[in-house]
């Protein structure tokens, strides 16, 4: 690493700091995209299988360059721009919708040490970040100037508005724990506790004193990401592709490429909040990244599994979901958090 | 000129040209466009300035709640700008009056002594976290102030709540609740009937 070091040093002098961040992003980004590539050839194998069908088999063995295939056959293909359409917002949105998805990824930790930029307040950086994403989606649906896309995006906005507030509350929950806003104490933290003492470890991760929240960020999080059983603002069989029915080529494929970044980025914070990063379940087990990777990866088959299972939720239905069942369960657990913390029978010291 | 005056220069640039934009925009999308960029900026300019807290507060608050709403609304209505501009001139010495005098106001506050903290002051030690210090003087010194504001932020969703309730609903709807209690035995009875013999 040294050498590297000295190396970088002397070749490009003054601006090797900035060039070595460059490096550490692209390092980021490259395994994420291909890991998007990948997840789309997941999701079609995995929803495959769970309907009894082969999925994608023709491309490659086992399909596995059909991805590839995907890729470039939209970059070949035509960008039209509706003819009403506000044309400079039509090719902004698409970047929104991308670059959130991409940008939080830098202070996600991978281990305690493999982290992009270690901020203090990386949890609030995040939910910041992530809160930025539905410009994509709004203004597409604005500018494509089409009543699907617009229908699309008015539902899209109500829905993101009223999800973040149940998944902010969640994350109010395992700070509180944690007494930390920094998501690499976030992971310290749960590596602690009676049953990490006997080697069970797996047990005093988040998820299980805060299981009401688990699942109610998972929930959020998966109408968050406007994936089904919450994808009503693209609903096929209502508004026809909703918001991003305007687009083609590879404005489409970029909304297509956030949407997975940030199924990929909500697997990764589940993991880190609430399944423990990159610690390893039993004692005797070594913690490593390979860990956070399993986890993420258990978590985006939860994903597709909603998917293949889970009909459509109905617009009034999803809006009760967000306000009266999860605000209310958030705002109780939070006040139950805070009496357990101060008792005596607390478990975080 | 160091990379931070630097950073600041480029940030307020950008600040005041998307502010100006707000006003001067023709379609009403683009003006609160313009208003999302310069809140973006305003929360850069305030990281530069070291309050991290009220950065991300800013765009987790305005850019990410507030202003989504705001579209919402904006995108729905349907402005015809030359109306809007019929009126312009005779509404401009108002206007004027009202901006001289929040400029003298701000003036006036920027310009009294508690806004000038010598910059040595003013520079976080290391290791000090803004969102925890500004959390603990929330719920210490400020704790009363801090409870009135959010008490007074209630009754304004209480007043806007009341303010458009229109009665009970006339239309028909469905129960949420009965719905997910709903059991197969509450709608189809399976009827078992010996064969008739003739």
């Amino acid at each position: 690493m040294d050498a590297l070091m000295n190396f970088g040093q002397g070749i490009f002098g003054g601006v090797w700091p900035a060039v070595w961040t460059l490096i550490k992003i692209v390092l980021i980004v490259a395994p994420l995209m291909l890991g998007v590539a990948y997840l789309t050839l997941a999701e079609r194998k995995v929803i495959g299988y769970m309907q009894v069908r082969i999925g994608p088999n023709r491309v490659g063995p086992w399909g596995l360059i059909q991805p590839i295939a995907d890729g470039l056959k939209l970059l070949f293909k035509e960008i039209i721009i509706p003819g009403r359409s506000s044309k400079g917002v039509f090719i902004i949105a698409p970047m929104l919708a991308i670059a959130p998805a991409l940008a939080a990824w830098a202070v996600v930790p991978f281990t305690d040490t493999l982290v992009l930029a270690n901020i203090d307040a990386s949890l609030l950086y995040i939910m910041a970040i992530t809160s930025i994403g539905v410009y994509g989606i709004i203004l597409s649906g604005w500018a494509s100037n089409s009543k699907y896309a617009f229908l699309g995006a008015m539902r899209s906005a109500a829905q993101m508005i009223s999800y973040e507030i149940a998944m902010g509350f969640s994350l109010i929950c395992v700070l509180m724990i944690s007494n930390s806003l920094n998501l690499v104490e976030i992971v310290n933290v749960q590596d602690q506790g009676r049953f990490a003492g006997m080697g069970l470890n797996f047990l005093s991760w988040n998820w299980l004193p805060l299981f009401p929240m688990f699942i109610v960020y998972l929930i959020s999080g998966t109408a968050e990401l406007n994936r089904a059983p919450f994808d009503v603002a693209e609903g096929e069989s209502e508004i026809v592709a909703g918001f991003h029915i305007e687009y083609s080529g590879m404005a489409f494929a970029l909304f297509f490429l956030a949407e997975y970044a940030n199924m990929i980025l909500v697997a990764a914070l589940t993991s880190i909040m609430f399944l423990g990063g990159w610690l390893s379940p039993v004692g005797f087990l070594p913690d490593g990244i390979i860990w956070l990777l399993a986890k993420m990866s258990f978590v985006l088959l939860l994903f597709l599994w909603f998917r293949a299972t889970f009909p459509r939720y109905r617009y009034d239905q999803l809006m009760r979901l967000g306000w009266k069942v999860f605000i209310p369960i958030c705002l109780i657990w939070l006040v139950v958090v805070g009496v357990w913390m101060m008792s005596p029978f607390t478990i975080w010291k | 000129m160091d990379i931070q005056t630097f950073v600041f220069f480029f940030l307020s640039a950008i600040l005041v040209f998307a502010a100006l934009r707000v006003i001067t925009a023709r379609n009403p999308v683009h003006a609160a466009l313009h208003l999302i960029l310069a809140f973006f900026t305003c929360g850069g300019i305030w990281a530069l300035l070291q309050a991290e807290f009220l950065a991300i507060a800013i765009i987790l608050v305005y850019v990410g709640a507030v202003m989504v709403l705001f579209l919402f609304v904006v995108m729905m209505l349907d402005i015809n700008m030359d109306r809007i501009r019929e009126g312009f001139w005779s509404y401009l010495p108002l206007g004027a009056l009202l901006g001289l005098l929040m400029v003298m106001e701000m003036s006036l506050v920027l310009g009294s002594k508690y806004f000038q903290v010598p910059a040595a002051e003013a520079m976080v030690p290391a290791g000090v976290s803004n969102t925890k210090s500004i959390g603990a003087l929330m719920f210490t010194d400020f704790v009363y102030p801090f409870e009135l504001a959010s008490l007074i932020l209630l009754v304004g969703m209480i007043a806007a709540i009341v303010l458009t309730h229109r009665g009970p609903k006339q239309s028909k709807y469905t129960n949420p609740n009965q719905q997910v209690f709903v059991k197969a035995k509450d709608r189809v009875r399976v009827l078992q009937m010996p064969v008739e013999k003739d």
